[in-house]
């Protein structure tokens, strides 16, 4: 039984949920096996259900409770309202924050706050891993295109940043300024009415032919299926990837963060519970970028009976 | 009294030599282009320069007063990063006024070795605001920067207001409703987007299936839109097609449109917009003809903004070029998001 040497964390929530229900959400989160909890809106300023101040509250509240915190920063910044959150947030004085876009992450640096460089900052070599880790990022997140060889590739060059990796999830594909939501109820983005929070997982994008394609959320568009790259934990921490991100979903986080921290600890899912996993994902899953192939691929499960 | 303001540069696309001598001749103040591999965001098939044409290119432009502007975009892959190195040092030789870079990490190599070269931002670089663009600026003494086409006009006006360096935007061409750089739909169906193999839903995996009723348009099998007899079909490109969401099918994140901010000139010009950039590398010679001799015309009579209007004819010959021939002012115009 061999102990994987990775960490846990809880990414970010993409999707608008009511005050009570991200309380509870987070409240339930700290019993689990995670390292970091990530908080933040990283999606749409117009989601306040709660507040920057609320954020940085609960990150102080969890960090109490024992889980190290990180404040994830807003993607797509467009207006100095954005700003002005933006630079509250990175100045909160206690917690470490999660840079999303080069914005923050120059605001991170003028303030010498030491920073995750998130998923969207495109850092696709190690060059311009080295660049950010001089403007004072300790982990990064790969794009969530990368290959597998093409990060094993980068992390052996060197640079002393720790790597984490998207594995669990509707991937976060595209942002734009435009709602989507919105546009699908016909309302205009500045008087949305707020209709994500109907959909607490987003609202499904299908083809013409009933093929699940894609997710809406917002001004982000999401996969529909779920990316799980638990076959592949091993791999992973053999080619020096320092922790692994579940990604907020309504349902079943807790079964999905324990099934990873079982599996890290050395202990392999059995059939029965790959099953009850898969249905968590929505009944099909994805890792086709981790394997060099478009993103939709789906996931390979005899790969994993092997490992 | 009127308030005189420079006139933005006409940036003007080319994927060949005739498509940039095309944009000299009507009346382009800059030209740019992007070398034949994928080192590029428009890196496809038959399109782009090699060393014999760009020099030659470069001369052509030179010779009469205009710029050129090389487009080294996407993103250095991996381990081994030296083809998008030896674009940048290839083109610093070969003499370009400018090189467009997306990637920080190639900024960083560019500002070292080639220190007089002028640096562009990419709008691949996804800089959406002027803190995202001040980091560029003081890191690697940017000059320029392209903006994504998600912003306001007021919010444009706002970045301009709070930063030093050029603002460019885009005034013509196809719309990507995503912000550039931020967008791996196109990986997501493939396996290939712009921010790694320069293209977005390549026509590599397009297939077109004639059935009895319909046409239908896939890309890498993924149904994307369905024609009726009658319809006039589009290309492929997986953020303009029609899908369901919640019972209706529709356009549900775009509509097949170009972008056209002819109306907005004045504007664009009394908030003190540096260029306007013309989309459309991929397109023939003839595209990038009209498109900058209309767009020329435009910005020479928005001199007068007082007395400007846009002429039936502009709009006519930028409508037999728009993308299923409908326009939009885009993300310009709030209501648009």
């Amino acid at each position: 039984m061999n102990t994987l040497n990775l960490g846990l964390t809880l990414g970010p929530l993409q999707f608008f949920w009511p005050r009570e229900q991200v309380m509870q959400f987070y409240r339930a989160a700290v019993e689990l096996p995670l390292d970091t909890i990530y908080l933040g809106e990283v999606v749409c300023g117009r989601r306040q259900q709660l507040r920057t101040q609320d954020w940085i509250e609960l990150a102080q509240e969890l960090s109490l409770a024992g889980k190290r915190c990180v404040l994830s920063a807003q993607a797509l910044i467009e207006s100095e309202s954005d700003l002005k959150r933006l630079r509250k947030l990175i100045d909160n004085g206690q917690v470490g924050i999660e840079a999303n876009d080069l914005g923050a992450a120059k605001l991170a640096r003028d303030s010498q706050v030491p920073f995750v460089a998130g998923p969207y900052l495109n850092i696709y070599n190690a060059e311009t891993l080295a660049l950010f880790q001089r403007l004072g990022a300790y982990r990064w997140l790969p794009p969530l295109e990368m290959t597998r060889d093409t990060l094993s590739e980068i992390i052996a060059q060197g640079v002393a940043v720790e790597t984490e990796v998207f594995a669990w999830g509707k991937l976060p594909l595209a942002f734009s300024s435009r709602c989507f939501t919105a546009r699908h109820y016909n309302l205009s983005k500045d008087s949305c009415e707020f209709r994500c929070l109907e959909h607490a997982d987003g609202m499904l994008l299908s083809t013409r032919e009933n093929q699940e394609f894609l997710t809406i959320n917002g001004i982000q568009t999401m996969s529909a299926e779920c990316q799980s790259l638990l076959p592949h934990l091993a791999d992973m921490a053999q080619i020096g990837v320092s922790a692994v991100r579940i990604s907020p979903q309504s349902e079943g986080v807790a079964e999905i963060v324990r099934a990873f921290a079982d599996e890290i600890a050395g202990n392999h899912c059995d059939s029965q519970r790959l099953n009850h996993l898969q249905q968590l994902a929505g009944g099909s899953w994805v890792d086709g970028y981790w394997r060099g192939q478009a993103g939709i691929v789906h996931l390979q499960e005899a790969e994993y009976a092997r490992t | 009294m009127t308030a005189t303001h420079t006139l933005p540069e006409l940036v003007c696309p080319a994927g060949s030599l005739p498509a940039l001598k095309a944009a000299v001749d009507n009346g382009a103040d800059t030209v740019y282009l992007g070398l034949k591999d994928a080192t590029n965001a428009r890196n496809f098939a038959g399109l782009n320069f090699d060393d014999k044409s760009a020099s030659e290119g470069i001369r052509y432009a030179h010779d009469r007063k205009r710029k050129i502007l090389m487009a080294i975009n996407t993103y250095a892959q991996g381990a081994d990063i030296s083809r998008w190195k030896r674009a940048v040092d290839h083109a610093a030789d070969l003499g370009v006024d400018a090189v467009i870079l997306a990637d920080l990490g190639l900024m960083d190599y560019a500002v070292k070795h080639h220190p007089e070269l002028r640096l562009h931002l990419s709008v691949q670089g996804s800089a959406t605001h002027y803190e995202a663009i001040n980091l560029a600026r003081d890191l690697f003494g940017i000059r320029r920067a392209v903006l994504p086409r998600v912003l306001t006009l007021d919010q444009v006006k706002h970045v301009i207001e709070h930063t030093e360096v050029e603002i460019e935007v885009f005034g013509f061409g196809s719309l990507c409703v995503m912000v550039e750089g931020r967008c791996l739909l196109s990986s997501y169906a493939t396996g290939e987007s712009p921010n790694t193999h320069g293209v977005c839903s390549p026509a590599r995996f397009v297939r077109w299936e004639h059935g009895e009723k319909q046409l239908n348009a896939r890309l890498n099998d993924i149904l994307i839109d369905q024609y009726g007899k009658d319809e006039a079909a589009g290309y492929p490109t997986l953020c303009k097609g029609r899908f369901a969401v919640g019972g209706e099918t529709y356009y549900a994140l775009e509509e097949p449109t170009s972008l056209n901010i002819l109306s907005m000139l004045p504007e664009l010009i009394s908030i003190g917009v540096s260029a306007i950039k013309v989309e459309g590398r991929q397109r023939s010679p003839a595209y990038v003809a009209q498109v900058t001799r209309t767009l020329r015309e435009a910005l020479d009579a928005a001199r007068d903004a007082q007395r400007f209007s846009v002429r039936p004819s502009w709009q006519t010959a930028l409508d037999k070029v728009s993308e299923g021939h409908q326009q939009t002012l885009g993300a310009y115009n709030r209501p648009w998001k």
